[in-house]
């Protein structure tokens, strides 16, 4: 079998295998799993609105798997997606409703506070890796919680004692009246763009700048790129603030398209989380962190629709989800059974 | 007859590339059996094949006259081959005993039975004379003593067939000694031994029968005593060899480098080199010669940047360089071949083009205004894999993937490339076949006729002898003596070497 059928193969049977033993539990539970998976579909593709929001949530995943790829490809593990996305949302929904400014002025300069919120929130743990070789994952942890608590204490600030604040100007939404009525009033806004952007930026950096053969030397083999003189504490402290910036832009997703508005949380968005299963799907290039977040987005939105349409728990709902992203987590295992299966036939 | 091992025809691709074609060995029980080739030659791959890593395209393997077929490394054990690799397969911190047995415990209701173990080991190590302590860390004990203990683990999983590869690659010349003891030993015990060399001296000082293979292809198998290094030479490579490096005498003009009064500090303070001063001049070699952890790393990583100094001052041509960044002290035109190629040398994961761009990537016209320009990156990684015949299958090869000689081949190519004033070449030819050698050796002299310095350091005595114009000797963290080549003999660097100065050696040798 050539390679390139492997590669189509590999993922074509990991979601089917999913969605077999995803059925398989359902059935135990005594549901049906032909209904699910109809609700599944249709809470998709179902309509034009089931497919505007789809989309909508697919936007920031590409977002944080871009965050958690860039830093992986350079040799770092950035789990503090999540509380870079926290500030990024402050700091846009903040810009957006303190400013009056013309929308050309108002609207990039709230998205650039986002990664700018988002970058700065992940320098500190780049700046103590790099001088103190404090391990990024454990600052990236706590700073998650720093965040979270942080931003509500400031949004609260905002709103005046509310847990939500007031609505962003329209002179820095991202909301699309276009993307409205094509999709039937989905809150599909034009966030889609810019994250597809940042994909070509992070491809753009990674494989065409030496910035990035810098970054992608430093993060296979600091020793090597120290004595080729590179600035290795220098790199280290970039790459995180890159990766931060992006994860800030995931978090003006929500601020400036889906929500218009930021509201004090009781927990994690888990977007930032997802987006490290989002970034290894993908194996940490650009263009597969889109079809990552594109699975991830599709199955979490789409998946709403089982509870009413098919009256399946929600409990059940999201183990047949996570044995679905599973089965595509182990591609590698179907593609050694594959090329073994294959030697075989050759041997003989 | 009484082959143990019969390699028949054996031919192996990757792809395109023929790594094995034709290769026939056949192995006599109880004789030492060399498997003779270049880096690159196919002999890690002969032997993978044979140890069930790999799969032949074509040819038969006989055990004891009986077709067999190797799966699978365990197929390869239950055959009673084993085999004792290059780069030490241990678990640095575990003790002896535990990494002998590690896959192979002995277990008393249900609990691991280290001391019936280490009775077994012990007993193994006196039959062999494989003295080692089965209690001791690994990661405590000498590199010597580790390959003792990867010997023990293929006799405690009872091989009869042991190969060795590259066995001496990484000892000291007294362990290299008790090494071949050792294999005599063995082959006493009715043991048979593959070993995998491309040191000539080795091969006849201790194998029966030699088996040479060149590119892929084997080209026969002699016996030892009917050979000489000469012939096997020429058989390896395909063309005779010259063993004596042939230079005109050097022809020095000013001071390129100049190190005064260096003081350079480890991690812990513990200085290691103590008031150095050295000079090598324009168009002529400086060897260093001394004994590994005599500060030489230290010296050198503090001239190129990669560690500071605690005092003293370097310059080369008149700038100063001291304690300036990798980056400026490579500007100021200081190409380096360092001591580990793969920590320092290469980014292993990195195709083999951008490693040789990894020091002029940033500069036109490989890049402009930070923007990679790969085209040029291409062309200046074709032409050194050309002049340098870097044998690879593309320049898109993952670095990791070539042989040592050819990594370092492309490392000299990089450095050399960039025309520098001063080449520090550190231990340039360690674990690399005398065709390597060779070459590198006519490169750092080809430097040096151009009219420029080049600064050696190695711990071979060939090599500092042969292709240096005069001889540094360090000790302890300072230069103890400067010689001439012509002048003086391997007893008496070695003398100097063991911090002996040679005028007072008979005095002061009761004392230590």
């Amino acid at each position: 079998m050539p390679n390139r059928v492997v590669n189509i193969l590999v993922p074509v049977i990991s979601v089917i295998l999913g969605l077999l033993v995803g059925a398989v539990v359902m059935l135990i539970s005594g549901y049906d799993p032909v209904a699910g998976y109809s609700a599944l579909w249709n809470g998709i593709f179902g309509d034009a609105y089931t497919i505007g929001e789809t989309i909508r949530q697919i936007t920031p995943y590409i977002l944080s798997g871009l965050a958690v790829a860039f830093a992986f490809r350079t040799g770092l593990f950035n789990i503090g997606v999540e509380g870079q996305l926290l500030v990024g949302w402050f700091a846009a929904a903040y810009v957006g409703i303190a400013f009056d400014l013309p929308m050309y002025i108002h609207l990039p300069l709230s998205i650039l506070a986002a990664a700018v919120a988002g970058g700065l929130w992940a320098f500190l743990p780049g700046l103590l890796k790099a001088k103190l070789q404090v391990h990024e994952v454990i600052v990236t942890i706590m700073m998650n919680y720093i965040a979270l608590h942080t931003t509500n204490v400031l949004i609260r600030m905002v709103a005046n004692g509310g847990e939500t604040t007031e609505a962003i100007k329209e002179t820095a939404s991202l909301k699309s009246a276009f993307f409205e009525s094509m999709t039937d009033f989905s809150r599909l806004h034009y966030g889609i763009f810019i994250a597809l952007a940042m994909v070509l930026v992070m491809w753009f950096i990674l494989e065409k700048t030496t910035t990035g053969f810098e970054l992608k030397a430093v993060g296979f083999n600091k020793h090597a790129s120290d004595y080729a003189g590179m600035n290795v504490n220098k790199n280290i402290i970039l790459s995180m603030v890159i990766s931060g910036a992006f994860a800030g832009l995931a978090g003006a997703m929500e601020a400036l398209g889906t929500f218009q508005y930021a509201s004090v949380k009781g927990g994690f968005t888990g977007i930032g989380f997802d987006g490290i299963a989002v970034a290894l799907l993908g194996a940490n290039t650009p263009l597969g962190v889109v079809f990552g977040a594109t699975l991830f987005g599709a199955l979490k939105f789409g998946s709403l629709n089982m509870p009413n349409a098919a009256g399946i728990p929600v409990e059940i709902v999201s183990i047949v989800i996570a044995l679905i992203i599973f089965f595509v987590a182990c591609g590698y295992i179907i593609r050694y059974f594959l090329v073994k299966k294959n030697n075989k036939k050759e041997a003989k | 007859m009484d082959y143990v091992i019969e390699m028949l025809g054996i031919r192996k691709e990757f792809g395109s590339f023929v790594a094995n074609d034709n290769i026939t060995l056949q192995l006599k029980k109880g004789e030492i059996h060399a498997l003779l080739g270049e880096n690159g030659a196919g002999k890690s791959t002969l032997m993978n094949v044979l140890f069930g890593l790999y799969q032949p395209e074509a040819g038969e393997i006989k055990v004891n006259g009986k077709t067999v077929e190797i799966t699978d490394p365990n197929v390869a054990n239950d055959l009673g081959i084993g085999m004792v690799h290059q780069h030490f397969m241990l678990v640095e911190n575990f003790t002896v005993t535990e990494n002998i047995i590690l896959g192979n415990e002995l277990t008393k209701s249900g609990m691991i039975d280290i001391k019936d173990a280490a009775k077994k080991i012990h007993s193994l190590s006196e039959m062999y004379g494989l003295a080692v302590d089965p209690y001791a860390k690994i990661e405590d004990i000498s590199v010597g003593m580790q390959q003792r203990v990867e010997i023990l683990k293929t006799l405690y999983r009872g091989a009869e067939i042991l190969i060795f590869d590259e066995p001496t690659a990484s000892l000291t010349p007294q362990e290299i000694i008790e090494l071949i003891q050792i294999m005599k030993r063995l082959i006493q015990e009715g043991k048979s031994i593959i070993l995998i060399t491309h040191k000539l001296k080795e091969i006849m000082d201790v194998s029966d029968r030699v088996t040479v293979i060149r590119k892929g292809e084997g080209i026969g198998t002699v016996i030892t005593s009917e050979t000489n290094p000469n012939e096997l030479a020429s058989l390896m490579v395909g063309r005779q060899v010259d063993f004596t490096t042939v230079k005109v005498d050097a022809n020095p003009t000013d001071d390129a480098l100049v190190v005064k009064n260096l003081v350079v500090t480890d991690f812990r303070g513990v200085e290691k080199v103590k008031n150095l001063s050295l000079t090598v001049r324009k168009g002529e070699i400086l060897g260093i010669a001394g004994i590994d952890g005599n500060g030489q790393s230290e010296l050198i990583e503090a001239i190129t940047g990669l560690k500071k100094s605690k005092s003293g001052s370097i310059s080369i041509n008149g700038r100063d360089i001291t304690n300036k960044r990798p980056r400026k002290v490579t500007e100021s035109g200081i190409g380096h071949i360092p001591q580990d190629r793969h920590k320092h040398g290469l980014v292993l994961d990195f195709p083999i083009g951008h490693n040789i761009a990894l020091q002029t990537y940033y500069v036109d016209p490989i890049s402009k205004n930070g923007i990679m320009n790969y085209g040029k990156v291409s062309e200046l990684a074709q032409k050194i894999i050309k002049e340098y015949d870097v044998r690879t299958q593309g320049e898109h090869t993952p670095a990791r993937a070539l042989s040592g000689g050819n990594q370092q081949k492309a490392i000299i190519g990089r450095e050399i490339e960039r025309n520098p004033e001063l080449l520090i070449a550190a231990l340039p030819t360690r674990g690399l076949d005398v065709g390597a050698i060779e070459f590198i050796h006519s490169r750092l002299i080809e430097q040096r006729d151009k009219g420029k310095a080049v600064l050696l350091l190695s711990f071979e005595l060939d090599e500092v002898m042969n292709v240096s114009d005069r001889i540094a000797v360090i000790y302890d963290g300072q230069i103890v003596d400067t010689l001439l080549p012509k002048e003086t003999t391997e007893q008496e660097l070695g003398l100097l070497m063991a911090g002996q100065s040679t005028k007072e050696n008979v005095a002061t040798q009761g004392d230590k």
